[in-house]
């Protein structure tokens, strides 16, 4: 199987996500069910993530501060300012392409070999626009929710540090820093990130899950398939928005 | 009725059907038998657009289902309904969710309306008192029934039943066989059966139809199956011993 024949089918299976719904209820009803699961449901895990990730930060930026002509204040912008560019965006999104990419193709891919989707299919569902569009757009409209929940625990894991006292920088100094202003392009990225991301991660997943083949094995391959894939190409969006914009 | 005319179908240059012209009738079981491999389920496939035919015609009361448009077929399938060898229950979803599936997305029923026709269909399957049961806290017979009911839930003119008796115990089998035929009498239905059960082909065989490597090699009636001739059909249902004593017996 080439890659184009991927893309190709990957596009008509995105494509086909814009006809129009069989009963606008039940695509409501599933959009908030994936909302509650995606959005809901990762909250936790991103928050802790962020967390560390915002406290080993500011750890090693004060760190390398030291001894500096760069005032200790500094630190909090840095911190700040790279949660919001790479560090909340793109962890999250690589953890979320564990969580929920996993999580969405073995649901498909369990309803492809258990006959499910043709089950749908022969009432007359469209099964591409019914299955995988609520999943598509919940997390787009999920993902920079959990990212700015993201940021602020990633700031709160900075803020810990400075009142441990240990690393070299006051709270005082922490919150000067992320009082100075953000600016307007660096929220912009941060959102373009957050839905590339979330769109990538979901759309990936959910090709791969809905064209399972090869009974259980293949659910686990398809799975696997599902979480490389969308982190690679997380990786290499991450890449290209920054080349691209900044 | 559903008529099939001179159906192909391959996969990768492998021809699976050679040619298949069948006709199945009205209010009636229509058997299709055969070992397994023989192509009875890329047949029933085909007849509900899971593949795509690469040559012929299914005409389900004239209307050529090969040729029409998705939209045309949409709407023909709401005309159908359809039992999975595995039964292909939704998981996620209770046994009332899973019958009542097909009446939220396609109806404008009032949840007092489709709450009374998913308490008649699981009555008319009798399935009582499993209503906020998920499929994997039912037997395999129980979930039989989950499967007809959500197939017929919308009063279809045509039901397919794939294996509907694998993995049930006999008694189990029988019980589903005749529920399926009740059914098809009652609401006047096409229905096409797969099986490789000999019990079914005599107790609901009303027309039956022998395939072997994918061509149809004898039509007739469950009864006319223990005198026919044919020499694969023969093989098949002789193939054991309590058939092949049974014949004897008859002699
Ligand atoms: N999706 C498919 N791709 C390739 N070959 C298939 C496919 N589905 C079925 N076949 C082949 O078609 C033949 C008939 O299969 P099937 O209709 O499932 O038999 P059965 O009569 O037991 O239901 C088998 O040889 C099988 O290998
Ligand atoms: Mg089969």
């Amino acid at each position: 199987m080439n890659f184009f024949y991927h893309l190709g089918r990957y596009t008509k299976t995105l494509y086909s996500l814009f006809s129009r719904p069989e009963k606008a209820a039940m695509y409501w009803k599933e959009l908030f069910r994936q909302m509650n699961l995606i959005g809901v449901g990762s909250v936790g895990i991103i928050s802790i993530m962020t967390l560390f990730i915002g406290a080993v930060t500011s750890v090693q930026f004060a760190y390398q501060l030291q001894g500096n002509l760069i005032p200790m204040w500094y630190i909090g912008i840095i911190v700040r300012d790279s949660l919001m560019l790479e560090l909340a965006p793109t962890l999250s999104a690589l953890l979320l392409a564990g969580k929920v990419g996993s999580n969405i193709s073995s649901e498909l891919g369990t309803m492809r070999i258990s006959e499910q989707i043709d089950a749908m299919k022969i009432m007359g569902v469209n099964t591409t626009s019914y299955l995988i569009g609520p999943k598509v757009l919940a997390s787009v409209l999920v993902m920079p929710l959990l990212i700015i929940f993201g940021v602020a625990f990633g700031i709160v894991g900075g803020l810990l540090v400075a009142l441990g006292g240990t690393s070299g920088f006051t709270t005082t100094e922490f919150i000067r820093g992320l009082q100075d202003p953000i600016r307007d392009f660096d929220t912009i990225i941060m959102f373009i990130k957050s839905l590339s991301f979330a769109f990538i991660i979901t759309s990936i997943s959910a090709y791969q899950g809905f064209h399972t083949t090869g009974g259980v094995v293949g659910v686990g391959q398809a799975s696997t398939r599902a979480v490389v894939y969308s982190s690679i190409v997380v990786i290499i969006a991450d890449f290209l928005i920054a080349a691209l914009l900044l | 009725m559903i008529q099939v005319k001179d159906l192909y179908k391959s996969f990768n240059g492998n021809d699976v059907l050679k040619g298949i012209n069948i006709t199945m009738n009205e209010g009636k079981c229509n058997l299709v038998i055969g070992k397994s491999g023989a192509g009875k389920t890329v047949l029933i496939k085909c007849m509900v657009g899971l593949y795509e035919p690469t040559k012929g015609e299914i005409l389900y009361d004239n209307r050529d289902f090969v040729k029409m448009t998705d939209k045309e077929r949409k709407h023909l399938r709401m005309e159908m309904g359809m039992l999975f060898q595995g039964n292909a229950l939704f998981d996620s979803m209770t046994v009332e969710d899973n019958v009542r599936f097909p009446l939220d997305m396609f109806t404008s029923m009032t949840k007092k309306e489709k709450a009374a026709r998913v308490d008649e269909i699981l009555s008319r399957v009798n399935l009582k008192g499993a209503h906020k049961k998920f499929p994997s806290e039912i037997s395999g017979g129980m979930m039989k029934r989950v499967g007809i009911a959500r197939a017929i839930v919308q009063k279809p003119r045509y039901l397919f039943c794939d294996e509907p008796n694998s993995g049930l115990d006999p008694i189990t089998s029988i019980v589903i066989d005749e529920l399926i035929q009740e059914i098809t009498l009652d609401l006047n239905i096409t229905t096409v059966i797969n099986t490789h059960d000999m019990n079914s082909v005599m107790g609901i065989g009303d027309k039956v139809i022998y395939i072997h490597e994918g061509e149809v090699h004898w039509e007739g009636s469950g009864k006319e199956v223990m005198t026919s001739k044919e020499t694969e059909l023969n093989n098949f249902v002789f193939a054991s011993k309590f058939w092949k004593s049974i014949k004897e017996d008859q002699k």
